[in-house]
C-alpha cells in the first residue's frame, strides 16, 4: 500500500483508500506520541524545508514538531525575514534552498496554486500547509481523523461548517475529504460567504445557524479572514456575531450533545464564546494534538514515495 | 509460485516445541513478576499468543504480562528498499518497560534485522533490566548483525533463496512450519 500521489497538493487529488491510509498511519504515530520517548529514526536522512510565505502558528509549530518525531533535519523559512525581501522569486529561492539537498518542501503560501506551481518545477515531495483560498490538506486530515476518533466513523454522519465559506481553504478542504469519506456536509454562514458555486459540491447550504446546530452532530467553526476580505461584506463583527456567533446557550438548548471543532486561531467572542471554546464539548485541543500525528504520517507516507520515484 | 520443500513442524511436533520453550522461560523466569512477553508484529505476535496461552493454562494462578510491538518505523531500510512501503501494525505495551525482564517473541531468526529494529523500538518504551530472544526457527546462516537467541525452537540450515514459512491454525489449514523454495 502506497499513497496515489507524489504530493499532498490538496485533498482533491486524494482518494478515499488515501484518506484512510493517512488515518490508520496517524493512529499508530499518536501511539508513539504517548510512548517515554517520543520520537522514531524513520525520517533520519530526510531534510525538511518549512517555507512560510503567509503567518502561521499551529501549522508551523506542529510540521515542525512532525518532523522533528520523525528525527527529520528541519530547516525553517519565513518569507518575513528572508531574501524575499530584496525581490527574489519563489522558483529561485526555491532552487537555491534544492540546490542543498533537500528532501521534501512544506509551503504556506497566499497565492492559491503556489505549491501545485512548485510541484511542476522541482524534485522534492511538496506539502501544501496551506494555499490562499484554495487549500490546506493537513488541517482537513486531522479534522477527519479527530472526528473519526470521536464518532468511530464519518460515514452517514452530519458535519457542519459555519462561518467564512468563501475564503477559507480549510472549508474547503473539509468539504472535499468529508465527502469523500461518505459524510453529509452542510455549510452556514451569510449569503455573502458562501459562493454561489458551492452547491456543486454537492453539500448543504443554510443561512440559519440555530436550525444547523439542530441538524448537525459535529459543528466546525471557522474564523472570519478579515485579511482577505476586501470589501464589505456584512455590516460589522458585532453584527456577525449576534446571527452568526456560538454561544453555551445554544448549545444547551439542543436535545443533543454535539461536537464542537475549530481549526484555530479563535477569535472568542466573534464566532465562538469563549464558555463554548473550554466546554467539555469542544476538541480543539485534540484537534491540534493529533495535527502532529496526521502530519507525521502523511510525511511518512510521502518520503515513502520518494524512492519509488528515483527508481523509476 | 512456491512449493513446499519439506515439513519442518506438524501439528503435533509443533505443540511439544511450544511446550517445551514454555518450561525453558518457565525454568528462568518463575514466578514471571518481573517479566514481560513481547510478540513482534506481525507473525510474532501469533507465537506470543501461543505461548502466553499455553504458560495461564500451566501456571493459572499468576500474572503474565504480555505486549506487542511493531517495528515499521525503527526500519534500517525504508527508502531502500525497492519494496512497497512497509505499513505499520500497532503497538501494544501496557506497561513502562524500566526494571523489566523482557523476553522479545518472533517467529523466524533469519538476517537479525527485525530484532534490532525490535530492540530501538523497546529502548522508546523504557530500559529494560535485561532483554532475551525466543525464537520458534532459528535459521543459522545468513545472519547479518551479532544477533543470537536464548530460547530456540528449532535449528534449520536453509538456504538464501529458500523461505520457512509458519502457518497457523485457521479455518482452512493446521498448524505447521514448512520450508519453501522462494516466493514470489
Amino acid at each position: 500500500m502506497a499513497l496515489s500521489v507524489k504530493h499532498l497538493l490538496g485533498i482533491k487529488d486524494l482518494t478515499p483508500e488515501d484518506i484512510q491510509l493517512i488515518f490508520n498511519t496517524a493512529a499508530h504515530f499518536k501511539e508513539v506520541l504517548q510512548r517515554p520517548i517520543k520520537k522514531v529514526p524513520t525520517l533520519r536522512d530526510t531534510t525538511i524545508v518549512n517555507l512560510f510565505y503567509e503567518n502561521s502558528t499551529r501549522t508551523k509549530i506542529s510540521f515542525e514538531l512532525a518532523e522533528k518525531r520523525l528525527s527529520a533535519d528541519t530547516i525553517n523559512f519565513a518569507a518575513s525575514s528572508s531574501s524575499v525581501k530584496k525581490g527574489e522569486s519563489l522558483i529561485d529561492t526555491v532552487n537555491n534552498i534544492l540546490a542543498m539537498k533537500v528532501d521534501m518542501v512544506v509551503m504556506r503560501h497566499s497565492a492559491t496554486g503556489a505549491p501545485h506551481f512548485l510541484s511542476q518545477h522541482i524534485d522534492a515531495a511538496v506539502l501544501n500547509a496551506g494555499d490562499g483560498i484554495n487549500e490546506h490538506p493537513t488541517q482537513a486530515l486531522l479534522d477527519g481523523f479527530s472526528i473519526l476518533e470521536k464518532l468511530g466513523t464519518l460515514k452517514n454522519k452530519k458535519i457542519a461548517i459555519i462561518g467564512d465559506i468563501s475564503h477559507s481553504r480549510v472549508a474547503m478542504s473539509n468539504m472535499y475529504l468529508l465527502s469523500k469519506m461518505g459524510a453529509k456536509v452542510r455549510v452556514c454562514g451569510p449569503p455573502t460567504l458562501i459562493p454561489k458555486y458551492i452547491k456543486s459540491f454537492g453539500v448543504e447550504v443554510s443561512y440559519n445557524v440555530r436550525e444547523t446546530l439542530e441538524w448537525c452532530d459535529v459543528a466546525n467553526v471557522l474564523r472570519i479572514q478579515l485579511e482577505r476580505q476586501n470589501k464589505a461584506l456584512f455590516s460589522s463583527l458585532r453584527e456577525y456575531s449576534l446571527y452568526y456567533g456560538i454561544n453555551k446557550e445554544m448549545l444547551d438548548s439542543l436535545n443533543k450533545e454535539i461536537i464542537v471543532m475549530h481549526p484555530g486561531p479563535i477569535n472568542r467572542g466573534i464566532e465562538l464564546s469563549s464558555d463554548v471554546a473550554d466546554s467539555q464539548q469542544s476538541i480543539i485541543l485534540d484537534q491540534v494534538q493529533n495535527g502532529v500525528a496526521v502530519r507525521m504520517a502523511a510525511l511518512y507516507l510521502l518520503a515513502g514515495k520518494k524512492s519509488e520515484i528515483h527508481e523509476e | 509460485m512456491s512449493q513446499a520443500v519439506r515439513t519442518i513442524f506438524d501439528k503435533d511436533q509443533l505443540a511439544i516445541t511450544i511446550d517445551r520453550l514454555v518450561y525453558e522461560l518457565a525454568e528462568v523466569h518463575y514466578p514471571f513478576e518481573n517479566t514481560i512477553f513481547i510478540g513482534l508484529q506481525p507473525r510474532g505476535v501469533f507465537l506470543a499468543n501461543r505461548i502466553v496461552k499455553t504458560l495461564k493454562k500451566q501456571f493459572p494462578d499468576l500474572e503474565i504480562l504480555y505486549g506487542e510491538l511493531d517495528i515499521t518505523f525503527y526500519r534500517d531500510d525504508f527508502n531502500t528498499s525497492s519494496d512497497n512501503l512497509p505499513i505499520a501494525k500497532s503497538t501494544n505495551i501496557p506497561i513502562s518497560l524500566s526494571g523489566k525482564k523482557v523476553v522479545l517473541i518472533d517467529d523466524v531468526l533469519f538476517t537479525g534485522r527485525t530484532i534490532r529494529a525490535g530492540l530501538d523500538a523497546l529502548l522508546a518504551h523504557g530500559r529494560p533490566s535485561e532483554i532475551e530472544l525466543l525464537v520458534l526457527i532459528d535459521r543459522r546462516f545468513h545472519r547479518e548483525v551479532p544477533i543470537q537467541p536464548d530460547f530456540v525452537g528449532m535449528t534449520v540450515d536453509a538456504v538464501g533463496a529458500q523461505k520457512v514459512r509458519v502457518q497457523w491454525k485457521n479455518e482452512t489449514q493446521e498448524d505447521e512450519v514448512v520450508l519453501k523454495e522462494h516466493e514470489n
